[in-house]
């Protein structure tokens, strides 16, 4: 038996845990507008939020690094009010997957909002439904197989993260020390056994949670064509 | 007056629209038009979904004036509204469609309870069933319900029916009268069919490239001679009557005024209100009171005045019954000449058939 660090693991499901909570209260808000509005803003809007999918993750780890860095301004932020600085600790890398993860969670919802269409919104007005209400009780329910595919894919993406937790977060065990910044260290260790373990379940865990989502869309489908 | 007001002027290059409406707060008013004569963009602004330059005043409230800076968001109007497309939600049951627009009014507010409207549109077997798994004449009766039950001062129906086949159709015409009849709710209704406008409307408001090219009641819109080619199907006129009784001989007949019309034979119980609309193409006239012919409904009649029919050769004759009961007779200008038919002389009208709406 191979010796496993299990806190590895548990850190990095804390992580994705924080940073899928903390991506679907942003990017909700974020998707509905950028699905509702017809500003002139939309392409800029979008396009910034994009970025990180194609920005390899060292230069969005530097330039995040600048920021939250002592001298950088939200750096400076934190450390008037208190919080410290964010660079190599668990809030600072927890940020910086968020942002790095942010599109993959905002373009399901995106889709999903934009699929919902604008006449259940001006079914439920016409039923005496304020947006807010329209939202809870038409946007949230429909879109539920969107929701799930955005929490999915932030979920996963967090605990693949590598570069960029590498540069924000480096390596300091039980801090930011996550899966595959230990599969990196095993692998540069020669230690292929343990490398394979956390490799191979880092495997199986994605491959069963793309499966939910294809099946769930697949779903969603079939029920859409009756 | 608690008429519906409502005012919109917008010139958007390709569309323009410029309508002022006033509309009475009975019955049931038609916005009659071809598609992009603007009356759904009409019917959407009334609702606020669309906000035009305008104004819009309905019971009494406003809902909005531009001068005053008001404008009540839909939410915040009573207005129920069909879509052309049921629309319902795929999430909710039934039921639950029905209660969304209800369990949103005050108590003190709901005036239309749910058991009548469930039993006024036939929802009895379907409140449980999810919106996939009815027929689109069902979804489109558990929408017409779900908007009923927000106990609107005012209901927009925008092409209910068109969506639907001709089956479906028929299906839901009855219980729309049904509605008329039983419901003390204004109804703007935004059809470009000729049968479902003579069948259901009150007043009619004729719509063309974004203006009101007329209005009025709907039986003065039919007898106005200039508006002759009103719909395209020819001129006529609608009587509407009780069903008296059941003949022997699969016929029926049905009484207006002091008038009788005989029918062929009708499902509708006695006492039944029916509307018939009666071609003027299919009413000839005899200076004398015909015996000898196959026609059994032969009305005495003044001639009130002779028009232009649309085609060339042809006279419509306007033919007073009594104060208030008119019929059109379309008949030859050699016709009109070899019989002497002028105004204020006497005739007899001869209807070779009726179509019971």
């Amino acid at each position: 038996m191979v010796e496993l660090d299990l806190s590895v693991v548990w850190l990095t499901l804390k992580l994705a845990s924080v940073v899928t909570l903390l991506l679907l209260l942003v990017a909700t808000p974020l998707a509905w507008w950028l699905s509702q509005t017809h500003s002139k803003l939309k392409p800029f809007v979008g396009a910034l939020f994009a970025i990180p999918l194609v920005l390899p993750p060292t230069v969005l780890g530097f330039y995040l690094l600048l920021l939250l860095g002592p001298n950088g301004p939200i750096g400076q932020l934190s450390d008037t009010l208190g919080l410290g600085t964010l660079p190599f600790s668990f809030a600072g890398i927890a940020i910086a997957c968020a942002v790095h993860s942010l599109p993959f969670v905002v373009q399901p919802l995106q889709n999903a909002f934009e699929a919902i269409g604008k006449r259940p919104l001006e079914v439920a007005a016409t039923l005496r439904a304020s947006p807010w209400d329209t939202f809870w009780h038409v946007v949230v329910p429909l879109a539920r197989p969107g929701f799930f595919t955005a929490a999915v894919m932030g979920f996963c993406h967090s605990i693949g993260e590598f570069g960029v937790v590498l540069m924000i977060g480096g390596n300091i065990p039980g801090e930011t020390r996550v899966m595959s910044v230990e599969i990196y260290n095993h692998v540069e260790a020669m230690e292929y056994a343990q490398a394979h373990w956390l490799a191979g379940g880092m495997m199986l865990f994605s491959f069963v949670a793309l499966l939910a989502i294809y099946i769930i869309n697949h779903r969603v489908a079939q029920r859409g064509k009756r | 007056m608690n008429q519906i007001l409502a005012e919109f002027a917008i010139d958007r290059g390709d569309f323009q629209l410029e309508v002022s409406l006033k509309l009475p707060a009975v019955g049931i008013s038609a916005l009659y038009g071809a598609s992009g004569s603007g009356k759904t963009t009409c019917l959407r602004a009334i609702a606020g979904l669309e906000r035009l330059p305008g104004n819009v005043c309905v019971a009494g409230q406003v809902w909005q004036d531009d001068d005053a800076g008001i404008f009540i968001p839909p939410h915040q109007r009573a207005i129920g509204y069909v879509f052309q497309e049921a629309s319902l939600f795929p999430h909710l049951n039934v039921a639950a469609n029905m209660n969304f627009g209800r369990s949103r009014v005050a108590a003190s507010r709901q005036r239309i309870g749910e058991s009548k409207v469930v039993e006024l549109l036939g929802l009895e077997k379907l409140l449980k069933r999810s919106p996939a798994a009815l027929s689109g004449g069902e979804r489109q009766r558990v929408a017409i319900a779900r908007a009923l039950l927000t106990s609107p001062d005012l209901l927009l129906m925008d092409e209910p029916l068109s969506a639907l086949d001709k089956a479906r159709k028929l299906e839901i015409l009855p219980y729309l009268e049904r509605m008329h009849d039983e419901l003390a709710l204004p109804i703007i209704y935004v059809s470009h069919a000729a049968d479902e406008v003579t069948r259901l409307a009150d007043h009619l408001v004729l719509l063309e490239h974004g203006h009101v090219k007329a209005a009025g009641p709907l039986q003065d819109m039919l007898m106005n001679h200039q508006l002759a080619g009103l719909f395209n199907d020819g001129a006529s006129c609608v009587i509407e009557g009780v069903i008296d009784q059941h003949l022997e001989q699969f016929a029926s007949e049905l009484k207006f005024g002091h008038f009788r019309l005989r029918l062929s034979q009708q499902t509708n119980p006695l006492g039944s209100n029916v509307r018939c609309r009666i071609f003027a193409s299919d009413v000839s006239l005899c200076l004398t009171q015909p015996h000898d012919t196959s026609i059994s409904n032969i009305f005495p009649a003044e001639v009130v005045r002779i028009d232009p029919a649309t085609r060339p050769g042809e006279k419509l004759v306007t033919l007073r019954l009594d104060q208030t009961h008119f019929l059109l007779a379309q008949i030859s200008s050699h016709s009109v000449e070899r019989l002497q038919i002028r105004p204020s002389h006497h005739v007899w009208a001869q209807v070779k058939s009726v179509a019971v709406l």
